[in-house]
């Protein structure tokens, strides 16, 4: 061994290690006292969107911006109006909001069926999982050809399109909601006498419903985009048909009326999605959902 | 008194990997006993086996039917509030009454209503506690129930379980890995070790129990020597 151990006449050579000079940090309290005037972050958060419809209105009225491009606020809302009083918005929102729904509830039915089955046995999980893994790679928008030739132009289609759209993200986010189930609760529950529908009842359901919530969302949203391709497809009624009408006579104040009412719509359903999530998951309000 | 456990020959193997030996042990009615053993000797999967939990055994295991355990994790539901986590799995509709009688008898009656999160780890734990005995079991099984408290909750859910059996009379199998808990509560505490119980040994000292008695002392020593812990006495806390 050549290896000389690291012994005392090393150390001396060493220079006697100076220590930084001690700097020291001053902490400003940031508690305002009487600081001016500060705008809420409600308005701050505010000023971005109202600004950008001002600078629409602004450079409609100044005619920069041509109405054969894009209607200006004014006739939007002019528009608004006017299909209100005669109906013809209000009927179309109806035939809209028909088809998402019987779409929606289709698809919630099948993923809700096929979520359960491949979540609680080992042979669903074999037999659906794979395949809607395998299904879920064909661009659902794509299918809007087969579907004419399958359900013709009529209602079916349109329907049918919006229950594929809903079904992917709802069976994807309760499946995973049912297997991320805490194999230790399981357990606990079992050996408080569960039988197999008490644990389903009580342990694996419940734990697959925050998952079912972000589930629905996108379920939701998703329903509205389907709807939105589907009813460019030959309708002769609805939100769709009258933004394609619209189209042929260049009326871009009632293309944009469309856009927004669409837009609302899926707004109004986020809405009522996360006041339901509130409700059912109080349970894990971060400690302030006493009873 | 007659067994209320009844171990014979009781192997268990995970994939030819054999967890436990040929096991034998018997349990008397109303007996406490504590299980010590080093993390992998099997302590935990011979708990699991008597929950019920775990069939896939060589040998004979006779448990009473009325049996319930707690364990290291409170394992609540969250989604259901204090009392109703009580009462899980009892048959007929959730009995309130019930779940309040429990949940007074280990001192937090004034939680049933709120939600699991919001409790602290030694309150959780006493929840637990209070689902495992409404079920008036003959067998208690407690897997390290004590584990993820701190010290000083520790000794009070301690001084609670003890006082619990006292009322119960119910058989408890006690798993820790901590000698002085096993000689505080347990008549008889076990040592295992590569799946066989290795040593044994009777406690037969009046509770409540003074962690300084020479007696205590000198088991506590007796039990670390099994365990393969040398430690002088010296530094022994009083």
């Amino acid at each position: 061994m050549t290896t000389k151990p690291l012994d005392a006449a090393v150390l001396p050579q060493q220079k006697e290690v100076v220590p930084a000079p001690s700097t020291r940090v001053t902490i400003r309290g940031t508690t305002k006292v009487n600081r001016r005037f500060t705008v809420p972050r409600s308005v701050r958060r505010a000023a971005g969107p109202v600004g950008l419809v001002l600078l629409w209105f602004l450079t409609s009225a100044t005619g920069v911006l041509p109405e054969s491009v894009l209607a200006s606020p004014v006739d939007v809302i002019r528009q608004a109006v006017d299909l209100t009083k005669n109906g013809e918005l209000p009927s179309a929102i109806a035939a809209s909001g028909r088809r998402a729904a019987i779409g929606f509830l289709i698809g919630a039915t099948v993923a809700l069926v096929l979520s359960l089955v491949a979540g609680l046995f080992r042979l669903g999980e074999d037999v659906i999982d794979s395949s809607m893994g395998m299904f879920r790679a064909i661009p659902w928008v794509g299918l809007i050809p087969l579907f004419i030739v399958w359900f013709g132009i009529e209602e079916t289609p349109k329907i049918a399109l919006v229950a594929l759209g809903v079904t992917y993200p709802l069976y994807f986010n309760i499946y995973g909601g049912i297997r991320s189930t805490d194999a230790q609760l399981v357990e606990a529950a079992r050996m408080m006498g569960l039988g197999r529908f008490g644990l389903i009842k009580y342990v694996i359901l419940p734990s697959a419903l925050p998952g079912a919530l972000v589930g629905l969302r996108y379920a939701l949203s998703t329903a509205w985009l389907a709807l939105v391709f589907a009813e460019q497809v030959n309708a002769d009624a609805g939100l769709g048909y009258l933004m394609s009408n619209a189209q042929q006579y260049f009326r871009t104040d009632v293309i944009v009326l469309c856009l927004v009412v669409y837009a609302l719509l899926g707004l109004a359903c986020d809405f009522a999605v996360r006041i339901l999530s509130r409700r059912l998951l109080t349970w894990r309000a971060n400690f302030e959902g006493e009873a | 008194m007659a067994n209320s456990v009844e171990i014979r020959g009781l192997s268990r193997a995970f994939d030819g990997n054999t967890v436990l030996h040929e096991l034998d042990l018997d349990i008397r009615e109303g007996e406490f006993v504590a299980l010590l053993g080093h993390s992998g000797c099997g302590k935990s999967t011979l708990l699991r086996i008597l929950a019920g939990l775990d069939d896939e055994i060589g040998g004979e295991v006779t448990v009473p039917a009325r049996r319930s355990a707690a364990f290291q994790s409170p394992r609540l539901l969250p989604w259901l509030k204090v009392w109703r986590n009580v009462v899980l799995g009892l048959p007929g509709r959730p009995d309130r009454a019930l779940a309040l009688k429990a949940l007074d008898e280990v001192g937090i009656a004034e939680r049933a209503t709120v939600w699991p999160k919001t409790l602290s780890g030694g309150q959780a734990q006493r929840v637990s506690l209070a689902r495992a005995l409404v079920r008036e079991p003959e067998l208690l099984l407690l897997d390290e129930p004590f584990g993820a408290l701190d010290a000083l909750t520790r000794g009070k859910v301690q001084a609670l379980v003890a006082e619990l059996w006292r009322l119960h009379g119910c058989a408890i199998l006690l798993v820790t890995h901590d000698v002085e808990e096993a000689l505080l509560l347990a008549d008889r505490v076990l040592v295992m070790d590569e799946g066989r119980i290795a040593h044994e040994v009777t406690v037969d000292l009046p509770r409540p129990r003074d962690l300084t008695a020479p007696e205590f002392v000198t088991l506590r020593a007796r039990l670390l020597n099994w365990l393969g812990v040398t430690r002088t006495l010296e530094g022994t806390p009083s």
